[in-house]
């Protein structure tokens, strides 16, 4: 029954069908989402005793490395699926996660920098946070480069999904890099076992446009499937209907 | 409103980060909008030279 439900869902046609429905919902929730946390980070929340309103760049700067990681993440499971089970599906989300993924990395590396000058006196060191953040960058454009570069889809796939598996090394040093070595970059703020170490008027908003990323990953990583699941199967019966229903 | 947009200072920092990530966002919801409508057209148009030729 299961198994069964899970090969429905990752049949392409029904992928497309069931994905074009969530995808407008995913959308306003997102954007509802950041709307809040944007009132919340901008308005209500109150200026930092230290930093001034220079640390209102957390809510871009912070969800941002989070999703940086967290679509990696998701890009190496749906490599390693489609290399164990066949599933296309695993690849299609795998290959669409990664230009969003390092969209997310370059805003997170850019806010990171834009917040450096003000507050550390420079835009970048050589540390092992920043380091590390860049080279998840490299491993995206990695990814997106390679795909690009194969002609066979299918051999591209698996040799992109083998690329992911090997960068996956890179998120547990970018993720415990503040807490091996001495950067500049703080230590956590929020962490899952200790109480916060940050005001609730603050948390709040930061919590609520980390939530906004990940509904906005949702919908535009199926959106970006979608597509992929419309070129390869391009020369399918239901994508031909679906292009000319008349026609058939 | 004119403190609102001033940031104590940090108006450039903090609106320039702001702005990316709009841009950033924007970008990627366009970039799957856009590639979807020229895939449909033109899967159609090869639909209907293959009819012609036919």
């Amino acid at each position: 029954m299961i198994v069964r439900f899970f090969h429905r869902m990752a049949s392409p046609m029904h992928f497309y069908r069931i994905a074009g429905l969530f995808v407008p919902w995913l959308g306003v929730l997102s954007a509802a989402l950041l709307l809040a946390g944007l009132y919340g980070g901008l308005v209500l929340a109150p200026t930092d005793y230290q930093q001034g309103e220079s640390y209102r760049i957390i809510f871009i700067h912070v969800p941002a490395a989070w999703m940086s990681l967290f679509i990696y993440v998701v890009m190496a499971a749906g490599g390693l699926i489609s290399l164990v089970w066949r599933i296309k599906l695993a690849e299609v989300i795998a290959i669409s996660s990664a230009p969003i993924g390092a969209s997310f990395t370059f805003l997170a590396l850019v806010t990171g920098s834009l917040w450096g000058k003000p507050m550390w006196g420079t835009w970048w060191v050589w540390d092992a946070r920043l380091t590390s953040e860049l080279i998840l960058l490299f491993l995206y454009l990695g990814v997106i480069a390679l795909y690009g570069a194969i002609e066979d889809k299918r051999v591209a796939a698996r040799a992109v999904a083998i690329l992911a598996l090997v960068g996956v090394v890179n998120i547990p040093i970018i993720h415990y890099s503040v807490e091996w070595w001495n950067t500049l970059h703080q230590p956590a703020t929020i962490t899952k076992f200790d109480k916060p170490s940050i005001h609730l008027s603050m948390l709040v908003p930061l919590l609520l446009m980390a939530l906004a990323f990940k509904l906005y990953y949702a919908t535009v990583v199926l959106m970006r499937a979608r597509c992929e699941v419309l070129e390869r199967e391009r020369n399918s019966r239901w994508v031909q209907s679906l292009v000319e229903p008349a026609a058939r | 409103m004119k403190e609102f947009f001033a940031m104590g200072g940090y108006a450039f920092y903090v609106w320039t980060s702001y702005g990316l990530a709009l841009v950033v966002l924007t970008i990627n919801l366009l970039a799957p909008i856009r590639q979807r409508r020229r895939l449909l057209t033109d899967i159609a148009r090869r639909m209907r030279r293959a009819r012609r030729e036919r």
